[in-house]
């Protein structure tokens, strides 16, 4: 869980993970585009991102696709979150939306 | 063949042989899939279900054994019973068990889900809960808590 939690302590690597969770599967190559980071510093993150198993690389030919893994942040959320009013949070985090009007 | 539409992977402290039964023992998965159960003689070509434990007649999926291959490999095609018949609402799943140092990688690759579709939406949901459960169920014995409180609302 260590590995998991030191690699969500990175914006640049939530934002790859935000990335895969709005479009699962892509390439290197795809995942740069539009991006303010160098090809080897996203190749660099993906791999520690890979190494808590947040993201899992599958090669389909001669492309590697990188998908978004959800079961370790789940099980933080379980851990974590769920045995500490879930609910409760759960208003707290819909009203900091609604008046912010962001999700950030 | 099209790009998987997920893959779910865990590492569970476990053998393959449990994490094997774990997916196919109804009286396994009631305890972590939300009081459900596969239901299938579990042959190639057998048709199976997910299906309430304690009630048969509420089936939430339906499909059929593409392959198995005993406790590692198992695929599965996937659809609402009300969408068995098209072909374009089928989707197939994967589980693939290999053993990883002490214990068991899991993989769970779902593909060929129909774009913006209810049941995307619902698995991308529903698999990492599920997974996780089965983690913690097959490492500690208990099954997680959240699930618990659906089952306890389901029969309220």
């Amino acid at each position: 869980m260590d590995a998991v939690f030191k690699a969500l302590a990175d914006a640049s690597r939530r934002q790859l993970l935000d990335r895969l969770h709005a479009e699962n599967g892509q390439t290197l190559g795809e995942l740069c585009t539009g991006l303010d980071m160098t090809r080897q510093a996203v190749t660099k993150h993906l791999a520690i991102l890979e190494g808590a198993n947040l993201v899992v690389a599958r090669r389909r030919g001669r492309e590697k696709l990188h998908y978004i893994n959800p079961v370790p942040i789940n099980e933080i959320a379980e851990r974590w979150i769920g045995k500490y009013e879930r609910h409760r949070l759960k208003a707290l985090g819909e009203l900091k939306r609604a008046l912010e009007g962001s999700d950030e | 063949m099209s790009r998987p539409s997920f893959i779910y992977v865990t590492y569970i402290n476990s053998t393959p042989e449990k994490v094997w039964q774990a997916l196919t023992d109804p009286a396994f998965t009631r305890k972590y899939w939300v009081n459900h159960r596969n239901a299938s003689d579990w042959k190639v070509g057998s048709e199976w279900k997910h299906e309430d434990y304690d009630d048969a007649s509420q089936v939430d999926i339906v499909g059929h054994v593409v392959e198995i291959s005993p406790p590692r490999h198992l695929v599965l095609t996937w659809a609402s019973p009300k969408d068995a018949k098209d072909p374009d609402k089928l989707s197939r799943v994967t589980f693939h068990v290999e053993t990883c140092g002490d214990g068991v990688r899991l993989t769970v690759t779902h593909s060929e889900l129909e774009p913006d579709s209810p049941m995307l939406s619902g698995i991308s949901r529903g698999w990492p809960l599920v997974l996780s459960s089965l983690k913690t169920l097959l490492e500690t014995g208990e099954p997680l808590p959240s699930l618990l409180v659906k089952k306890a609302k389901q029969r309220s």
